[in-house]
Formats: structure tokens, sequence, C-alpha cells
């Protein structure tokens, strides 16, 4: 009871605490209600607008299952599954990428940086071009494989213990060796089989259909809900791995269990939408902005991702005069803030 | 280490020992290169004995065997010039940086330069081989400047992980941007995909006489700054206070070795570990002296390069595997092991 004695001394009373906690507490829940709000705007947008525009009746109409002239196969057909896996997918990618960030107490330290996207990037090219073999074969094995990296990336990085930093670098290395492992299965390729791959290792939403909107489905309502039983742990574990376990944390085993469901999210998701750039990396710290300090970012920042996916699809389709593939949006979104996060992190040495 | 600092009273005679073990390695090595050149001209899809290299060498192009050679000749030379090149590149940026993860893959300058020459391809449409240099390497020098400011921000300067972390993030960013500058451009991917790989197959003399002059400039300013470096690592302190203008050495060496490993980029395209593993190899031969590490360094990066581009000619017969995707392979996991070794505190 140290720490409460010493209160006085810094002004600071004990109804004030519970104020400041209200109000993050308040804070927290709008800004999740205003995301939230947002997402379904951009979802409805991008289900009425395109060649030809619609009204939120007639999309609500096809949702419903009413037989609409033209409607039912543009919205019911196109846009519906593909802007459901730019949400679900931007889900899995936000919810994902800020549990490692978390987890190992660093920016940096996103599946895209990693290593793990690389590991199924490398994986689906060796299925398409190498094996020739279909949709849902390649999603397994580019399952399997981000998996497979996951773990050879923290083993080796396991000396008394896993450093992030440590972790990091040596997912860098590996990284940089499936990148060259997927430019020689590329180079290989035939011409069909090349635009289908470089289409996928970009990260692409067009002709999404059904059947590969429905896993990822599955795999966010079986695995978040994992993820986020482990929430208070994973906010633990940002103390460092000593006062987490003095706390009660089993920090190996939450560890493995929340690499586990995290990478499974961002695999599964990738699988459908191939490895979308920088947004499991971004979603964590600008999430980690908008809501401020103390409060778990594992929902706030699964709202960023689909809106920033949900958005950019929308953006890479008709903002410009070229169709660009969402990866391609990200990517050039994100490079700007990746640098402008790690002038940050250098010069304050903060964590997210 | 096998070499610590011998005792001040026997001093002169581990010297002298020290000093020829460093030009015995420097001869072995250099036999070595040599032996590689010769395999690299003689070994491919297509073996071809040693007087059918002979005769080709002395200007005859008849036979398949001698046109053969003919081509591999350019490619040799290329894989020698810039396995050098890297090597040196990279003793020369580790010792700059003061940092063993230094390497001009890790740091992100090749992708700077193949950035800059990516958009410029799809943009201007350059088509002079000197043109591409130019906008290489001024694509290494910025990159490379702003991954040292980024990573030196902040407490504690430029530690290795600072640096590590700024150049693979820097990296990671240019390389999305390639992507968007290529992606829209079906006519032009095609060229550019097989150029990022890094590989030292499409060689011809005319190509290797255009970087020649940049090399070279490359070469005299890195080895000029040898001295300098070996006082650089002692700390920019002790640097200056032994007379040691710290900013303009750091500078001078710096460029050097942007210099090379930019021209360099521009004519095989991004090869990367080449730089990291040759240093630290060198190291354990010779030990830290950088008048003798960066002969040594350019020597066997030479070595490397080219002995994998024969075995990347070798294993895939009768296609070929480029030599940036085997050094990539190789490297990578000597880099993880570097990584394994340090001390969690210095990361």
């Amino acid at each position: 009871m140290t720490a409460l004695q010493a209160l006085p001394r810094t002004g600071i009373s004990a109804a004030e605490i519970a104020g400041g906690r209200r109000r993050r507490t308040a804070r927290r829940r709008l800004v999740v209600g205003i995301l939230a709000a947002l997402i379904v705007v951009a979802f409805v947008v991008s289900l009425c607008v395109g060649q030809t525009t619609y009204t939120p009746g007639d999309v609500l109409g096809v949702i419903l299952g009413r037989d609409i002239d033209g409607a039912s196969f543009t919205v019911g057909r196109l846009r519906l599954p593909r802007a459901t896996l730019a949400v679900i997918a931007g889900l899995c990618f936000g919810i994902g990428g800020v549990t490692f960030q978390t987890m190992l107490r660093n920016p940096l330290a996103s599946p895209d940086i990693i290593g793990i996207s690389a590991g199924a990037s490398a994986a689906a090219a060796f299925a398409i071009i190498t094996l020739g073999l279909g949709a849902t074969q390649v999603s397994i094995f580019a399952i399997v494989a981000g998996l497979g990296i996951a773990l050879l990336v923290y083993g080796l990085s396991f000396k008394d213990g896993v450093v992030g930093t440590r972790l990091i670098l040596i997912g860098i290395g590996i990284a940089a060796m499936l990148d060259s492992l997927t430019a020689y299965v590329l180079s290989k390729a035939a011409q069909w089989d090349l635009q289908e791959a470089s289409r996928w290792l970009t990260g692409s939403l067009n002709g999404t259909r059904w059947s590969e909107v429905v896993p990822v489905v599955i795999a966010l309502a079986v695995l978040a809900p994992v993820l986020l039983t482990q929430s208070r742990n994973l906010s633990a574990s940002q103390l460092g791995d000593d006062a987490a376990s003095a706390l009660g944390v089993r920090v190996e085993h939450t560890r493995i269990i929340v690499i586990i469901a995290a990478v499974g999210l961002i695999a599964f998701a990738t699988a459908a939408a191939g490895p979308i750039a920088f947004v499991a990396f971004l979603s964590g710290p600008i999430a980690a902005r908008i809501v401020g300090p103390g409060a778990s970012l594992l929902i706030p920042s699964a709202l960023v991702g689909s809106l920033l996916v949900v958005t950019a699809d929308f953006l890479g389709q008709y903002a410009f005069g070229v169709r660009y593939p969402v990866g391609v949006i990200t990517g050039v979104l994100g490079a700007p803030y990746l640098v402008y996060l790690i002038v940050r992190t250098n010069r304050s040495g903060g964590s997210l | 280490m096998a070499l610590s600092a011998p005792p001040a009273v026997a001093a002169p005679a581990p010297a002298r020992g020290l000093r020829r073990r460093r030009l015995l390695w420097l001869v072995i090595a250099l036999a070595v290169l040599c032996a590689v050149a010769i395999a690299s001209v003689g070994v491919g899809s297509r073996t071809v004995s040693v007087g059918d290299v002979l005769a080709a060498l002395g200007g005859s192009v008849d036979g398949f065997d001698e046109a053969a050679v003919a081509k591999r000749i350019p490619r040799t030379l290329l894989a020698v010039l810039a396995g050098a090149a890297l090597g040196l590149s990279g003793a020369v940026m580790q010792g700059v940086t003061r940092n063993p993860l230094a390497d001009p893959g890790i740091l992100g300058v090749n992708t700077g330069a193949s950035l800059a020459v990516v958009a410029a391809l799809a943009t201007v449409g350059l088509s002079s081989a000197t043109g591409y240099i130019w906008v290489a390497i001024a694509g290494a020098s910025v990159t490379a400047v702003f991954v040292y400011t980024v990573g030196s921000l902040g407490r504690g300067g430029a530690s290795p992980l600072k640096l590590a972390l700024a150049g693979a993030a820097t990296s990671a960013a240019l390389t999305s941007l390639i992507s968007a500058v290529v992606l829209p451009r079906g006519d032009i991917s095609g060229t550019v995909r097989s150029w990022l790989i890094g590989g030292v197959g499409g060689a011809t003399f005319a190509s290797i006489s255009q970087v020649l002059p940049f090399l070279a400039v490359g070469l005299l300013l890195s080895m000029l700054s040898a001295r300098s470096l070996n006082s650089l690592a002692l700390g920019d302190e002790l640097a200056a206070g032994l007379g040691e203008r710290v900013a303009v050495a750091r500078g001078a060496a710096a460029f050097g070795a942007v210099l090379l490993c930019g021209a360099v980029t521009a004519v095989t395209g991004p090869i990367g570990f080449v730089g990291l593993v040759v240093p630290h190899a060198c190291r354990l031969l010779i030990g830290v002296d950088h008048r003798w590490l960066l002969p040594l360094s350019a020597v066997l990066g030479a070595i490397l390069l080219t002995s994998t581009d024969v075995l990347g000619r070798i294993v895939a017969r009768p296609e070929e595997i480029d030599v940036g995707i085997i050094t990539a392979l190789v490297g990578a996991p000597f880099f993880i092991y570097i990584v394994r070794r340090q001390k969690v505190r210095e990361l």
C-alpha cells in the first residue's frame, strides 16, 4: 500500500484516479462505437456504389433474398462476398497483428515483418505454380506454412526465453529467405500461373466467392474469442516477462496459445485475400493513438484493420484510372506510416 | 579470439607472425579466386574442356564450346567484380556504423537503389546503362542517409538493433512502393521481376565497362578510409582525440560503400547478404585491422559470388538459379546465427 500513501504528495486523490479511469473507459467505448459505425457506412457504400449505383433499399432487398433485376447479380454475387471478406479479413489482420505487437512489446513485431506473411506467400506461390493446386488446397498449404514459420521463428529466437528484438531480427532473416524462394518460384512460372500468383501475392479481393469467405468467418468466430480471453494476460505481459509472471501470468503458456490463435487468424485471412500489405502492422499503432493508453487494444485494432481494408479496397477499385488490388493501396499508405513509426519509436523509446 | 593482442614485451615477433599470416591468407584467397573463376568459365549447363577454354580465350569462336566460353567470360568477370564490390561495401558499412549486422541488403540500401531504377524505368524509360547507374547510386545514397539518420535518432545513437530495424522497415516500405510502381505496368513487369531477383547472367562487356569507373572510385575511397575506419572503431571521441575528422572520414567511407553497392545493384539487381557474411569470415581469419580486412573482404566476396553463381548453374541443370536467390538462402541462416550469438543487451 505504499503506492496509496505516496499519492497525496503527488496531489492525485483516489477519486481523481477513478474519474480518469471512467473517462478512459467512456472514451474507449465511444471510439469503438464510432469505428463500428464507420465500418457499417463503408460497407454499405461499397455495396451501393460502383459502375452502376444502387439504392440502399435495393441492397437491403438483395441481402434479404428478394430478386431485384441486375442488383441480385452485381450486389449479391460480386459486391457482397467481396465487401464481407474485406471486413472479415481486416478484423483478422487487425487483431492478429496487434496481438503480436503487444506480446513482443514492439510495433515492428507484426506478422508482415517477422516472416509469417512471407511464409504463407511462399507456400501459396509454390502451391499455385509448382504443384498446380486449386484454391482450397492452396489455402490449406498457406495456413500450414504460416503456422510452421511462426513456430520456426519462435524456436530459433528461443535462448533463455524469447526477447522481442531478437525474434524480430530472426524473423526478418527468415522473411528474406522466403522472399527469395518466392522470387525463384515466380521466375519459373508460366504466364497464366504468373498472373494468378502475382495477383495473390499483392493481396487482392477481386473475384471473391462465398466459398473463400466462409472459412475465414469460421476461423474468426473460433480464434478471436480465444485471443479476447487472453487479453488480460497480454496486457500484463506488456510490463515485461518477469513482472507478468510475478502477477501470476504463465508467460510461455500464454504465449504459445496466443501465437497459435493469432497466426491462425492471419493465415486464414491471408489464404483468402493474400497478404494485404501492412494492415496487420498498421492497425495496432493507429488504434493505440485513438484509444489512448491503459486499455486493451484487441477490439479497437480489429475494427481499424477492417475499416482500412474496406476503404482501401473501395479506393483501389474506383479512385484511380487503373484498378489497383487492395494490397497496393494499403502498401502505399502504410509505407510512410511505417517510417514515421520507426522515427517516433527511436526518438521516444516507446513501445506501441 | 586467436588474435588477442600480444603482450607488449614480445610485440615484434608475433606482429611479424601476424603479418605473415595475413599475407598468407590473402595469397590463398587470391589463388582460390583464380580457381573459381576458371571453374566459372568451364562449368555450366555445358561443361567445356580446359583446351577449349584456352582456345576461346585466344579469340576463336568456332565450336559450341568456344561460344559458350565467350558468353561466360563477361559473366565471370561481372561476378568477380560484383562480389568484390559487395564484400568491400559490407566491410566498410560494418566499420562505419560499428555494427555487425550492417549489410547493403539489411540496411535497405539495395532496395533504395532498386526502387529508384524501377521508378525511372516506369516513368522516363531509361535506356542507357550509365543512366541506370546514376539513378541507382542516387537511390542508394538517399536511402543510406535516411536509414542512418532514422537509426541514430534517440538515446544511444545508432545501435545495431535500431539500424537493422530502421533498415528492414525502410526496405519493407520501399518494396511495397516498388510493387505499386510495377503492378499497373504489365509491359515492364517481366523485365523488372527478373532484374529484382539479382543475377549476373545477362553480363556483357559493354555493361561492365560502364560500371567500372564507378567501382574504381568506390574502391579508392574505401581503401583510403581503411586507416580512419581503424580509429573510428575505437569510438568517435577517441578517434577525434587521435586527430581524425570523424564526420568527414565517416562520410567519405560511407559514400565509397554506397557507390560500390549502388553501381553493382544497377547492373546485377539487388544481391543480398554477401556484404554481411564476408567481413565476418574475414575477421575470423585475419582480425579486425581494416587495412587488411578490406582487401580480403573484396577477394572473399568475389570468391563467394562467383562460386554461388557456378553452384546455381550446376544444381538445376540445364536451367539456372540466379545468384541472388542462393546468396539469400545461404546468407540468411548466417544472419540468424549472428543475431543469436549477440548478447541481448547489445541487441
